[in-house]
């Protein structure tokens, strides 16, 4: 199989290592050869945050370069913006339309750009945007964002909802699963 | 059996499964998580140490008590620890010691973008160079059996994107490993008498080692069906080259980048009609072609800063790649920021007021130079901010107001507090800030001395800062809450005034600590609000203007009320507790 390249990008402290993780399980659930590739460190600190996962028969490199991600899942909608240059041309971005302000936005230097997901559509990218944030409220914790775009992302592959499921319960603590199916189920459906 | 593991991760499986029983080592992305998940094994001590010279040192010595040892640091890390290094080079081991070092090409988290290889060859000391997580374990353990057969410390070399990716790995038992200790002052003790005997074993030792190197396994050949083009690399570069090239093209892959084979190298050369070498950071594998007559092309395609990739070795070497579209709008970058909450921002705030000259330090503290607080002058490295004051303030720097420095409980252990002692007996003239949030914190959270803590979580030793600056002859010592602003105003006043040096401790633990308490989120008034902005100058993410009016954000906020003691309206108010 051809190697699939799924980038995570969003805002350091979403939860993005939790979505890794749980697509991790899944694909070594199913065989692949992975590479996932995380940020650790100062970016962590409300910066801008990119994961890669990259699955297939034999995965070489780590990262994702311009032009081949098959997915851009984003947190948020202006890290969705940034990172368009790395789709490729048959790619799909999946998108929280949560808005977060970056410092430079915050301090009035820049402007939150208007429109965004119109901009990428009109730009030719095939944009899949929703509400993730509204949804994970409604599972009960605003912090399950990140389980409610992997049910998204689901709706996009051939795996069954009992190997996804299967994957979360290896991945959140037993306190957190039934919010996290919840929400799991609300993303895929949503 | 098959798991996936972070790099960092199979580097602690390594140890684990050679059964190395000792780990000291001081935090520094990208090498941390090696000795947080090491710690998880029962079988193995691990500890956190105070810096890298003193983790190194006590590796050392656990290897001359017969067990297998291990320290990890980050490439600035081997800095600090680079004299012992340089010295147990000389003296060899009794069981296994393996040094952990790991580059940050691409500065993801650090303050340069040093190349240690460097060291290996200027130590005389082997390094292995893992690709991905698999070698990162096997590596690992090879490291062990290097050490002892060749009587070596041996490095194991990770950088940012192979320690912190995820590969699949295969788990094996562990082995117990244990020597006992004979005295043997001339291998141990290395005074000139000494020394001058063990340099030529350890030249014989790279001999050996080089002769090693044209057979391991690990330095091997990856045929290609097209040998008009051959390449040479390692480490993360390797997996960029194939990801490109596939089997096209034969590769020597080199997971022994110190000492490097010879022969092998030429035989390979001549394979091929052009020789290209793939290496990330500065000319190294190249040098060494060179030094052997062989010709090839390195540097002059790829460039020595930052990282490689897919797509740039792709460019370089003749192979079009396209990028995606880009949108036709300017998207503002979002650089790291202190938290909402952080216990840093009052005091920067502070020194911003008084225009102060703050020479800065390593840690999260650091981003007090971003704007809009821009509090800071200086950063070098972990300590330097104290030194640097005595010098700056000796020099006559700062004449009006007294400079300060800044930095946090951890690193004022690792190497700030011999700066003090330097302040405290030469006398110089400077205010001190100790920044204590009571953990480590840019790393993500690692117990220090002054915590109270240890690695493994366990209540332990805690250095009480206030005795030790008093102790080493600082009279003027005092604790502010970084929360209340007057009190940091009035405390920087006095200290900085005052005619001897002084030490400030600006204590109040890190907002994202489990155990600490969040207040309501601040009530914004827009009726009371005249959006004059006051509350901006702190740069906290949790603020901003909407329509000419503050608004608060509740998922970030707090409720520290620093942005509350700015606001002259009263249009920021703390909520009521219940």
């Amino acid at each position: 199989m051809k190697t699939q390249n799924i980038m995570i990008v969003g805002v350091g402290g979403q939860g993005s290592l939790l979505a890794s993780k749980l697509l991790g399980r899944l694909l070594l659930q199913k065989g692949y050869d992975i590479k996932v590739s995380e940020v650790h460190g100062m970016s962590q600190r409300g910066g801008s945050v990119v994961t890669y996962v990259r699955f297939g028969d034999k995965v070489y490199s780590p990262v994702i370069d311009k032009g081949q991600a098959d997915y851009i899942v984003s947190f948020e909608l202006l890290e969705a913006a940034r990172w368009t240059e790395y789709l490729k041309p048959d790619g799909k971005i999946v998108v929280n339309t949560q808005k977060i302000s970056p410092m430079p936005v915050i301090t009035g230097v820049a402007e939150y750009p208007q429109n965004l997901v119109e901009k990428m559509q009109s730009a030719g990218l095939k944009v899949d945007a929703f509400d993730a944030l509204k949804l994970a409220e409604q599972a009960g914790s605003s912090k399950a964002v990140n389980i409610v775009l992997m049910g998204h992302l689901s709706r996009y592959f051939e795996f069954t909802e009992e190997e996804w499921l299967e994957a979360i319960e290896k991945s959140v603590p037993e306190k957190f699963l039934e919010l996290n199916k919840t929400a799991f189920q609300l993303g895929r459906n949503g | 059996m098959k798991t996936l593991m972070l790099g960092n991760e199979a580097v602690a499986r390594g140890l684990f499964e050679a059964g190395c029983s000792f780990v000291s080592s001081y935090p520094g992305t990208p090498s941390t998580e090696i000795t947080e998940y090491v710690a998880t094994y029962k079988e193995v001590y691990a500890e956190w140490a105070p810096n890298e010279k003193v983790a190194m040192e006590a590796a050392f010595g656990a290897c001359l008590a017969g067990k297998r040892s291990f320290c990890a640091m980050k490439h600035v890390g081997l800095n600090v620890a680079a004299d012992p290094l340089f010295t147990i080079a000389y003296t060899g081991v009794n069981a296994g010691l393996v040094i952990g070092v790991a580059d940050d090409a691409g500065m993801h988290s650090s303050q340069n973008e040093q190349d240690s290889r460097h060291y290996a060859r200027a130590s005389k000391i082997p390094m292995l160079e893992p690709s991905d997580s698999a070698e990162a374990l096997s590596f690992t353990k090879l490291a062990y059996d290097i050490s002892e057969e060749f009587d070596t410390p041996v490095f194991v070399k990770m950088c940012t994107r192979v320690a912190h990716s995820q590969s699949i790995v295969e788990t094996a038992q562990r082995v117990e490993v244990s020597k006992t200790y004979e005295k043997a002052p001339q291998k141990y003790i290395m005074m000139p008498a000494n020394a001058k005997l063990r340099h030529p074993v350890v030249e014989e030792r790279t001999r050996r080692l080089t002769q090693w190197a044209e057979t391991c396994h690990i330095n091997r050949v990856e045929e290609g069906s097209d040998h008009s083009m051959g390449i040479i690399t390692s480490s993360t570069s390797y997996q960029y080259v194939k990801e490109v090239f596939g089997d096209q093209y034969p590769v020597l892959k080199l997971g022994m980048i110190w000492p490097l084979p010879v022969e092998k190298i030429r035989d390979f050369s001549k394979s091929v009609e052009k020789l290209v070498i793939v290496e990330e950071l500065d000319s190294f594998i190249e040098t060494h072609c060179k030094e052997l007559g062989i010709s090839c092309v390195g540097k002059e395609k790829f460039s020595c800063i930052g990282e490689l990739s897919q797509n740039l070795i792709a460019e370089k070497l003749g192979v079009s790649t396209m990028a995606g579209a880009k949108l036709d709008t300017a998207i503002p970058a979002r650089p790291p920021v202190m938290c909402a909450g952080c216990p840093h921002r009052g005091l920067f705030y502070t020194l911003a007021k008084n225009h102060l000259t703050a020479l800065g330090d390593i840690g999260c503290y650091t981003l007090g130079a971003v704007p809009p607080l821009a509090a800071l002058d200086t950063t070098i490295c972990m300590g330097a901010s104290i030194s640097s004051l005595h010098g700056f303030t000796k020099a006559g720097g700062g004449e009006e107001k007294k400079a300060v420095a800044v930095i946090g409980d951890s690193t004022f252990m690792h190497s700030g507090m011999t700066g003090l002692v330097n302040m405290a007996y030469n006398e110089s003239n400077g205010t001190v800030i100790i920044v204590d949030n009571s953990i480590t914190g840019m790393t993500g959270h690692q117990q220090n001395p002054t915590t109270g803590f240890n690695l493994k979580g366990d209540p332990c030793t805690k250095i009480d800062l206030e005795s030790f600056c008093r102790a080493v002859g600082i009279r003027r010592v005092r604790v502010v809450d970084p929360y209340d602003l007057q009190q940091c105003d009035e405390a920087i006043k006095e200290e900085t005034a005052a005619e001897e040096p002084s030490v400030i401790i600006s204590r109040r633990p890190c907002a994202l600590l489990k155990y600490v308490k969040h207040n309501k989120p601040i009530i914004a008034d827009s009726n009371k609000c005249v959006g004059c902005k006051a509350c901006m100058k702190i740069g906290c993410p949790a603020i901003s203007i909407v329509d000419q009016k503050a608004r608060i954000d509740n998922t970030l906020c707090t409720g520290c009320g620093v942005c509350a003691q700015l606001c002259k309206f009263g249009a920021l108010q703390n909520a009521k507790e219940d």
